[in-house]
């Protein structure tokens, strides 16, 4: 694998985004907006957003990032750009590793902007460290990303990639803790919902735990992470049927 | 700059292709192709649409996957990592970034390539878009997209090409050029194959592979095209030998 090779693909696709203003603003602007949006809306609830405001802010890069990048790989595959690829010295692990460092790096400033917004207008007073809320964020924006690379392989349009949306997500923002609590979910659906990447996203925001604990969600998110990046890797087939 | 082949290499086939199928669900696309080619011919592919000239190529290429026989390319298999980067590719289908500048995009290739910076103006100048070199492809019209496509095909002579129609929605004058540059190209040993649908054209191949239905009906020398079905003009040459078969 060539590191030179990977950071080209990198710079490649920053340059693309960077002919498409349109889309960094809605990728680094849209959770910041959420998170405002919903710490508005409990303004006559305190206390409210303190508890909710952190969970969000590991689900929104989630979904934004998974979106962006499932979309933005498909592209690849329909326009022939990735046939053309792999007549050429590029491996798959650089192709994946591409997208993931372009994609990671613009989690890390929209992670850093969602964050600081928070703590400061919109008055998030949260028990929890702040940095470790900013790290769950960025970790968040990762899975996505990852999780985007693993499905492009799969779904076989970009309008298939869009309904991969509510069959991947929603299931587990409905089991993560959001709607209701993990611990009183029924047996069966507790242990699902203990292994869901988004549930770690969770767990990780949630104040007063143990080291150990922490150290065992950032684990499972960050293994997740792998994971998707190899499945995304692995499962880009070279030759059509 | 010009990749050398070695002298001991050279006189091994380029192409060397045995009794090649390839099936799509239930449906024949090539059916038991067989032909070789050396270094320095330059192929001319034709055939109706649907006859399976972009499936050879994409055999040729490694990115369809084959049925049963054999295809070996530089004495290797296809898509063989050995093998990537020493085909120049160009789809039907453009296969470039619409979101990046003329420069941005052969850039990013001759990076992948390991190319020089001058090899991008070197191409871009063989394919008329010096003048355009910051301009977003997607503002560009369909034959200066095409010849962004061909650029990158070009990046680093490589000693085999593989052309998808390059030259379809080209002016005359542009079309001459690219074809007396494929010709250097062959003249310096590499081996070109090019589909195209213009006959006339065509016939500037000192070789032409005829495909019908999947199967090859004719493969020798325009010349040989000519006086086989009795014809004066590639068109109706052409013509008389598919209806021949049916």
């Amino acid at each position: 694998m060539s590191l030179r090779r990977t950071l080209l693909t990198t710079r490649r696709i920053l340059q693309q985004l960077r002919h498409d203003p349109r889309t960094i603003g809605l990728l680094l602007l849209v959770p910041s907006a959420l998170v405002g949006l919903l710490a508005w809306s409990l303004t006559n609830d305190p206390g409210a957003f303190d508890s909710i405001g952190p969970k969000l802010l590991g689900v929104f890069p989630l979904v934004v990032m998974f979106l962006v990048t499932s979309v933005i790989t498909l592209r690849e595959r329909s326009v022939g750009t990735l046939e053309r690829l792999f007549t050429l010295p590029l491996t798959k692990a650089e192709f994946v590793a591409g997208y993931a460092f372009a994609f990671g790096g613009l989690a890390v400033i929209q992670s850093f902007l969602v964050s600081v917004l928070s703590y400061t207008w919109y008055g998030l007073a949260h028990q929890g460290v702040p940095w470790r809320v900013s790290v769950v964020a960025l970790c968040a924006a990762l899975l996505g990303t990852a999780f985007g690379l693993a499905l492009s392989a799969i779904a076989h349009s970009e309008f298939q990639a869009v309904q991969f949306m509510p069959a991947f997500i929603l299931p587990q923002l409905l089991l993560c803790g959001l709607v209701i609590p993990v611990g009183q979910l029924p047996t069966v659906l507790r242990v699902v919902a203990d292994v869901m990447p988004m549930t770690a996203a969770i767990h990780a925001i949630a104040p007063l735990q143990s080291t150990w604990y922490y150290v065992e969600q950032f684990a499972i998110m960050i293994a997740y992470v792998l994971a998707a990046l190899v499945v995304g890797a692995t499962t880009l087939r070279r030759a059509t049927k | 700059m010009v990749a050398s082949i070695p002298i001991e290499a050279s006189r091994q086939p380029t192409f060397d292709v045995v009794n090649l199928c390839v099936k799509r669900q239930h449906d024949e696309i090539l059916k038991s192709i067989s032909f070789s080619a050396a270094p320095g011919e330059l192929i001319g592919l034709l055939g109706p649409s649907g006859s399976g000239k972009s499936t050879l190529m994409r055999a040729l290429l490694g990115v369809q996957a084959i049925t049963s026989g054999s295809v070996q390319v530089l004495q290797s298999p296809p898509g063989s990592p050995s093998l990537r980067g020493q085909i120049g590719y160009m789809a039907q289908n453009s296969a470039i970034y619409v979101d990046l500048t003329v420069e941005e995009n052969l850039r990013y290739f001759a990076g992948v390539l390991h190319q020089p910076s001058s090899e991008v103006t070197r191409v871009a100048g063989v394919v008329a878009l010096t003048s355009f070199s910051n301009r977003l492809v997607s503002s560009l019209s369909g034959g200066e997209r095409t010849r962004v496509s061909l650029g990158i095909a070009l990046l680093g002579s490589p000693p085999v090409m593989i052309l998808d129609e390059p030259t379809v929605g080209l002016d005359p004058m542009l079309r001459r050029d690219l074809w007396r540059t494929f010709e250097d190209l062959t003249a310096t040993g590499a081996t070109v194959m090019v589909s195209s649908h213009v006959l006339d054209e065509a016939a500037r191949c000192a070789r032409l592979l005829l495909l019908r239905n999947g199967s090859i009906l004719f493969d020798n020398s325009p010349a040989q095209l000519l006086s086989v079905a009795g014809c004066t003009s590639y068109d109706s040459a052409f013509e008389r030998l598919i209806e021949e078969v049916k």
